[in-house]
């Protein structure tokens, strides 16, 4: 089993109209190098479930403006205005998301967990057309989990088994979409020997990584 | 004489307590850290996923992988750690943060919160916000008392978007801070030189107001 493969072979995994969850915060932790590698193929058409668009020149922000997003499940676009001309223009659908029930819905989708009643946007906008119960007195919301069919996953390093290591802030999203992605691509700093990371240092069980890629 | 966010930040910095572990949401809440009183030591939360945030690095000390809830350069204290986006979001709705300070476009009598859409102008997403208002134990509003224009922003009912409903505790404002009871908005603070009638005559709802009114910090 040898999970270090080519950029280029990683590509082939990404289809058109697939959805994708990518990892990152205002384009920290995001895995630059596929997402270069996506545009110079033109691979269209997704729906992306991430936290944010980054910026215009930097992150997700360049699917957004090669125009290969169709749809995004995120919580904030306010740092890319390219982002925001298209869901203005009707060229780009969005289903904002809390940021923290964001997250809880990737994590549910691989954690075999259906969906979690959080207190989150309870009466508001995002309440509309969800159930709603209560607990204690106190009224909570339906969310319900999120998959997809490929998660790329930005990490600092990796063993050859997969095994992931994360950095400051750059963790964020990663290690919940590698969880939730029928098929998970890391992109990663450093490759080194199984065994060369302490199981204790280990953030991700490589378990859950199909495919690594040096960033 | 300071201007009006360094007041506000400064009245916000005395009513956090030793310990505390608070979320600073962008703008005037930012400048919160820099009025702590000395002896007072809070830790400072990012939702993307850190406690210990410090002050802003150099440009030259900046890291690529960490950065603050805003997307800018950020730098962690000793003793600070970093955790991924579920566990962050666990804190803020498990209750295990003392308090949230954010902006406001609108809050009005009942507690409810707008700061995160204007319809057809101001799009960007709800980040964090609405975990943060629905998680925290006190929910903090940061804000301008009125609008560029001098329309109240303190309103009887929000028009906008709700970020939250019944979930602000406190108002603080250049001229005033208020409480959120159940009764309605208790003005417990005025500015320097401002009278109860200067700060209703720029606020929607009647103001609760008690006997003895403080004068905010300067």
């Amino acid at each position: 089993m040898n999970k270090v493969i080519s950029k280029e072979a990683a590509l082939d995994k990404i289809k058109d109209g697939q959805t994708l969850m990518i990892g990152g915060f205002a384009a920290v932790g995001t895995p630059a190098s596929i997402i270069a590698g996506i545009v110079e193929r033109k691979i269209g058409n997704l729906t992306i479930i991430a936290n944010d668009t980054g910026f215009p020149d930097k992150g997700i922000g360049l699917l957004v403006v090669a125009k290969l997003v169709k749809k995004m499940h995120c919580s904030h676009i306010g740092t890319n205005p390219e982002t925001i001309r298209q869901f203005n223009a009707g060229e780009l659908e969005i289903e904002f998301n809390p940021q923290g029930t964001l997250a809880e819905r990737m994590r549910a989708g691989g954690a075999g967990i259906a969906g979690f009643y959080t207190p989150t946007g309870v009466g508001t906008v995002i309440a509309d057309g969800k159930e709603t119960k209560d607990f204690n007195g106190k009224t909570y919301l339906l969310e319900t989990a999120l998959h997809a069919e490929v998660s790329i996953v930005k990490a600092h390093k990796a063993d050859k088994f997969g095994n992931l290591v994360f950095r400051r802030t750059a963790k964020n999203f990663n290690p919940l979409i590698a969880t939730a992605g029928d098929i998970v691509i890391a992109e990663v700093e450093e490759i080194v020997e199984i065994g060369d990371i302490d199981p204790d240092e280990v953030m991700l069980p490589g378990i859950y990584v199909d495919y690594i890629v040096k960033a | 004489m300071a201007n009006s966010r360094d007041i506000i930040a400064k009245n916000i910095a005395l009513m956090l307590k030793d310990g505390d572990l608070v979320n600073l949401g962008i703008g005037i809440p930012t400048l919160v850290s820099n009025f702590l009183p000395e002896g007072v030591h809070v830790t400072l939360h990012g939702e993307n996923g850190c406690t210990g945030l410090g002050p802003a690095p150099k440009p030259e000390d900046a890291d690529p992988d960490l950065c603050n809830a805003g997307g800018a350069p950020a730098a962690l204290i000793p003793g600070g750690a970093c955790f991924d986006s579920a566990w962050s979001f666990a804190i803020i709705r498990g209750g295990h943060l003392d308090a949230t300070v954010l902006g406001g476009m609108e809050v009005d009598g009942k507690g409810n919160l707008a700061n995160w859409m204007v319809p057809g102008k101001l799009v960007a997403g709800m980040g964090g916000a609405m975990d943060l208002v629905a998680g925290a134990k006190k929910v903090i509003v940061a804000m301008e008392h009125a609008s560029k224009n001098g329309a109240p922003k303190i309103l009887n009912k929000c028009s906008l978007p709700l970020t939250g409903v019944g979930v602000v505790t406190t108002i603080v404002t250049e001229m005033c801070v208020i409480d959120v009871s159940k009764d309605g908005l208790v003005l417990k603070a005025i500015a320097p030189g401002l009278t109860v009638e200067d700060v209703q005559s720029k606020t929607e709802p009647k103001l609760i107001v008690p006997a003895k009114v403080a004068t905010m910090a300067e």
